[in-house]
């Protein structure tokens, strides 16, 4: 029997960015305010300190940080005739436990969705007719675009003090910046990180190749910041620890260091750690929730009473929690009726590795420190010809040189192990870069998320199932990304470079960017999507779903400006409209 | 939490104060003004630093305070009538802050800062009262002081005063601004400073002649001198940094650390921008002490130099930056700074082993922080880095030895801090 606790205006599944975002707003608008997260609660000092967290071992390949797949996971299989079996290992994406969420490891990227990403469907299709997107294609217009985010974009950029040269400041390029960027209000709050020698071969190398390459906007801090809340950042120090690690020097945006200084001190806010939301509570009617059950670290059940239940967990976990709630219809793929569930996507990565004669330092680096092109992104270039939807940017990245996981390899050729092999890495390690590929996934009918018939949780709930596979349109899509790339690669006149086409089925065990997308689809028609404009559902008015579950499709992009944006458009319509007439936003 | 270990002391007398007394208060009442003004110079005095416990009641005692002789449990001050001081009347208050003596005519123990307090005006203490009237009343008994003979008699207190304590008003300079008076007026009476700043006697009072040069707080912990010295006093801060330090815990030159700390988030931060101008105006006009200069300082060898610089790059430039110099209002500067180049290095060591946190106060509530290196670096490495960060960039100070690092380790990580 559940425990009744007192009741809140607002509950917060998750205690990560999104959840850090509503809770600063929520609270200012007044609403008492409770989090609930699965984790531990983490600060910069003492969980983070510089005196530890470089620990590659501990937190890279021992997966430190994240969600433990003993206590949870789910089953995975890449297509509906095979059956989907438990996973005891992820590593394709990389789920966090704990407060601060995957804003504490991720590595800053900062990439805004361009205008077409939104609209993408009626884009295609003016484009290049209907006839050019594949029939079981099931991606969809957002219901939102570019135009309506660019302030909360912008309110994102400026909370974690993004490092950047702007490409496009209110329709004019600008020199050095992103010439395919949507327009932009104003500047990056600060400029761009310092360059690797990796970055600046990249550089040239593009130019030369005929590209316009730009630095990539960071959410580490190239000078010490402070703000809009007051909160002070340092500078980064490009200790090449970000992605996978937390920032002990407060120079990558996180909730700690963005939000919880002043949103922890708070009367109206609270939050329990260490406790997990099993599922939403719904009245009798069906179309109103009453709060969320949770369970805690020495297994008790508590039921949490709510005026407004927000989901801000990871993305697989929000469309989990909204299939075992029964919020929404699930999706069915051989109907393609009902959109929890539907539309999940990942990205599509490959990379060129380039081997020179020069010593690049590889181990001074910063989590969103590269030079990049976006060219070949969105719809940025003739698909025509092309005859796939999607597309991706290219960049030299130098997050760091770390040396258990994160070295180039060495040229083709090489042993795999033994004294040749080490011969080789020792020669490559400091005279090698890669040339990234950051592909789109569009969405298919056959790729979504659902219940397992077979598999349940320490809760005796079904787990999720995962069912996903790259398909042809994808798998072309990174050919002719790679092929570019290989194009700057040869412009650097190297020693040798090595193509690695991504090749054959998705796995869920190498990690490739972390970046789910989908399950809880946005968009402006009820029977497409589970979510409306404003992220609330369709069904249950006091549910909003924040994250990159709403995706309908996955751009390009590093999806966590987007994700902050549409939590900074969402708790804005929810303080200004919800607030004042709580109901549907808009009328399915 | 703001333990006084060494907080026995009191200023001497600067001028002929006697006793003379401000006109009492015609009728206090409970007027909002009268409130406001009190709970404001509550939070000048920081009462609340020790008359609260960690966990306890707003104001309602029972704090233990080390001190050199025993320990003393700070008093119920909330209005309770059996237990707090709820049947004490004004002027009852009033003879507890100007002369030390309770309500049953017993002297108080002067770990309660009465050599200080006894520089308020009437008015204000009154205001005090009618503050503290408005508190919740708890219900929690005191707790005797536990003191050897003869200090275990309130008596002794007598002898004591006679040696050390002058009561009396604050009198006003008048060759001085009313800016310099204000300020003189809160830092020697409500604010209490020379209470950890200003060096103390065997007998736990303040020195003659040696007003807020600095002073070993205990817990390893040194309170820097607020003197005009260029190194280990405020000689190279101008009024406005004064003024940030107080207000938001850091400044451009460096952040507050340790028990400072605890002042500027429970206190200062609180302060009116004029009541902290006027501070600053008093403490820049405090003179340079004759010590000032290199006399009685050592050098460390080159050896523990160079040990030194190689585990400050390793361990500390990421924030500190390699010349020492930080990030202006957010990672403290090591160069020039009073903490680091204190007579004594009880307080930079207690950084680099225990860490610190800068205030989080409403002008900057971030909180910024720095690890603990206990575990990472051993005694000999902390005196190496020590004697280096105190010798850098111009610094100049005597080094420090792995002897003396343990003994700050040992409080760290033992209790007592």
């Amino acid at each position: 029997m559940a425990t009744r606790m007192k009741p809140v205006d607002v509950v917060l599944v998750g205690f990560g960015w999104t959840a850090s975002i509503l809770a600063q707003e929520l609270t200012n608008a007044g609403l008492q305010v409770l989090a609930l997260e699965r984790g531990k609660f983490r600060d910069t000092i003492p969980d983070f300190a510089s005196t530890h967290i470089q620990d590659e071992l501990k937190y890279a390949a021992r997966d430190g940080l994240f969600e433990e797949p003993a206590r949870q996971t789910l089953t995975f299989r890449n297509s509906t005739s095979q059956e989907a079996l438990p996973m005891r290992h992820l590593g394709s994406f990389l789920p966090a436990s704990g407060a601060g969420g995957a804003g504490v490891h991720w590595n800053g990227q900062m990439w805004r969705f361009l205008p077409t990403d939104f609209v993408i469907r009626s884009h295609t299709e003016a484009r290049y007719g209907k006839k050019f997107i594949p029939a079981d294609m099931t991606i969809q217009d957002w219901g939102v675009t570019y135009a309506d985010l660019e302030p909360y974009y912008d309110k994102f950029e400026y909370l974690c003090g993004v490092s950047g040269i702007a490409g496009n400041i209110q329709g004019k390029l600008q020199p050095g910046g992103n010439p395919f960027e949507g327009p932009r209000a104003r500047p990056y709050p600060l400029p761009p990180l310092k360059r690797s020698y990796a970055t600046t071969l990249f550089d040239q190398a593009a130019k030369d190749a005929g590209f316009k390459p730009f630095p990539c906007a960071a959410a580490n801090t190239s000078k010490p910041y402070k703000n809009p809340y007051g909160v002070q950042m340092g500078e980064c120090t490009y200790c090449g620890y970000c992605e996978w690690f937390a920032c002990g020097n407060y120079s990558k945006a996180s909730p700690q260091s963005t939000i919880f200084p002043v949103l922890l001190p708070k009367d109206n806010f609270s939050y329990r750690t260490l406790c997990n939301v099993t599922r939403v509570n719904l009245d009798s009617s069906g179309k109103r929730a009453t709060g969320v059950n949770y369970v805690d670290a020495q297994g008790r059940e508590f039921e949490q009473p709510a005026s407004l239940v927000i989901l801000c967990a990871f993305a697989q976990h929000n469309a989990h929690l909204m299939l075992l709630s029964g919020i929404g219809k699930p999706y069915d793929p051989k109907t393609g009726h009902g959109a929890v569930g539907k539309n999940y996507a990942y990205q599509i990565t490959s990379s060129v590795d380039v081997f020179i004669d020069k010593i690049t330092n590889p181990f001074m680096g910063a989590g969103a420190l590269g030079q990049a092109i976006d060219e070949f992104n969105g719809d940025n270039f003739d698909h025509g010809p092309a005859g796939f939807v999607g597309g991706g940017y290219l960049a030299a990245w130098s997050t760091g040189g770390r040396p258990i996981l994160q070295q180039h390899g060495a040229p083709d050729g090489t042993p795999a192990w033994g004294a040749g092999w080490k011969k080789a890495i020792h020669e490559n390690y400091q005279r090698s870069l890669s040339i990234a590929t950051h592909g789109s996934v569009m969405s298919f009918r056959g790729s979504y998320l659902d219940l397992d018939p077979t598999y349940r949780d320490v809760y005796g709930s079904p787990l999720l199932r995962l069912t996903f596979d790259f398909h042809d349109n994808e798998i072309r899509m990174s050919k002719y990304l790679t092929d570019k790339a290989a194009l700057i690669a040869k412009a650097m006149k190297p020693k040798s470079y090595k193509v690695n086409y991504r090749q054959g089925h998705y796995s869920i065990l190498p990690y490739e960017t972390t970046h789910n997308t989908g399950g809880v689809p946005m968009g402006a028609d009820p029977t497409t999507s589970a979510v409306n404009p404003y992220l609330q559902s369709w069904d249950v008015h006091n549910v909003f779903v924040m994250g990159s579950s709403v995706f309908p499709q996955n751009a390009g992009y590093n999806p966590t400006a987007t994700v902050g944006a549409l939590a900074y458009w969402a708790v804005d319509k929810i303080r200004n409209l919800y607030l004042k007439n709580p109901g549907p936003l808009v009328q399915a | 939490m703001i333990p006084r270990p060494h907080a026995m002391k009191f200023l001497p007398p600067a001028a002929l104060l006697g006793l003379a007394l401000s006109l009492p208060a015609a009728a206090q009442g409970t007027s909002y003004a009268s409130i406001e003004r009190g709970r404001y110079l509550v939070k000048a005095g920081d009462c609340a630093a020790c008359h609260t416990d960690d966990g306890g009641r707003p104001f309602a005692g029972g704090r233990a305070i080390g001190t050199p002789f025993g320990t003393i449990y700070s008093t119920n001050i909330t209005p309770d009538r059996a237990t707090g001081i709820g049947q004490w009347s004004e002027p009852n208050f009033f003879r507890a802050m100007h002369y030390g003596i309770r309500r049953d005519g017993k002297h108080l123990y002067p770990a309660f800062p009465y050599p200080w307090f006894t520089k308020l005006s009437r008015d204000d203490v009154a205001a005090i009262k009618t503050y503290l009237d408005t508190l919740q009343p708890v219900r929690q008994w005191n707790k005797p002081p536990e003191l050897p003979w003869p200090l275990s008699v309130r008596e002794a207190v007598a002898a004591w005063n006679a040696m050390n304590f002058h009561p009396g008003n604050y009198r006003i300079d008048p060759d001085k601004s009313a800016q310099w008076n204000r300020g003189a007026y809160l830092v020697e009476g409500a604010g209490h400073c020379g209470a950890c700043h200003t060096p103390s006697n065997f007998l736990g009072a303040s020195k003659e002649g040696k007003r807020l040069q600095g002073n070993d707080y205990g817990d390893s912990w040194f309170a820097p001198g607020l003197t005009s010295n260029l190194k280990d006093g405020l000689g190279s801060w101008s009024a406005e940094d004064i003024v940030a330090f107080l207000k938001t815990g850091s400044n451009a030159k460096t952040a507050a650390a340790g028990p400072m700390a605890q002042v500027v988030k429970d206190s200062t931060q609180y302060l009116s921008d004029a009541d902290l101008d006027a501070i600053a105006a008093y403490l820049k006009d405090i003179p340079a002490t004759s010590s000032e200069g290199n006399r009685g300082v050592n050098s460390p060898d080159d050896a523990a130099v160079s040990r030194g610089e190689a585990l400050y790059a390793d361990n500390c430039t990421g924030c500190h930056m390699e010349n020492g110099a930080g990030l202006p209002q957010v990672f403290p500067s090591l160069t020039g700074n009073s903490a680091v180049q204190a007579s004594r290095a009880d307080s930079v060591t207690h950084v680099i082993l225990a860490g610190a946190k800068i205030p989080a106060t409403s002008g900057k509530p971030t909180g910024l922080s720095m690890p603990a290196f206990n575990h990472k670096l051993n005694d000999d490495e902390i005196a190496d880095l020590v004697s280096y960060i105190r010798n850098a960039w111009g610094n100049h100070a005597s080094p420090t030895s792995a002897a003396e690092v343990a003994k700050v380790r040992k409080t760290v990580e033992h209790g007592g801090g």
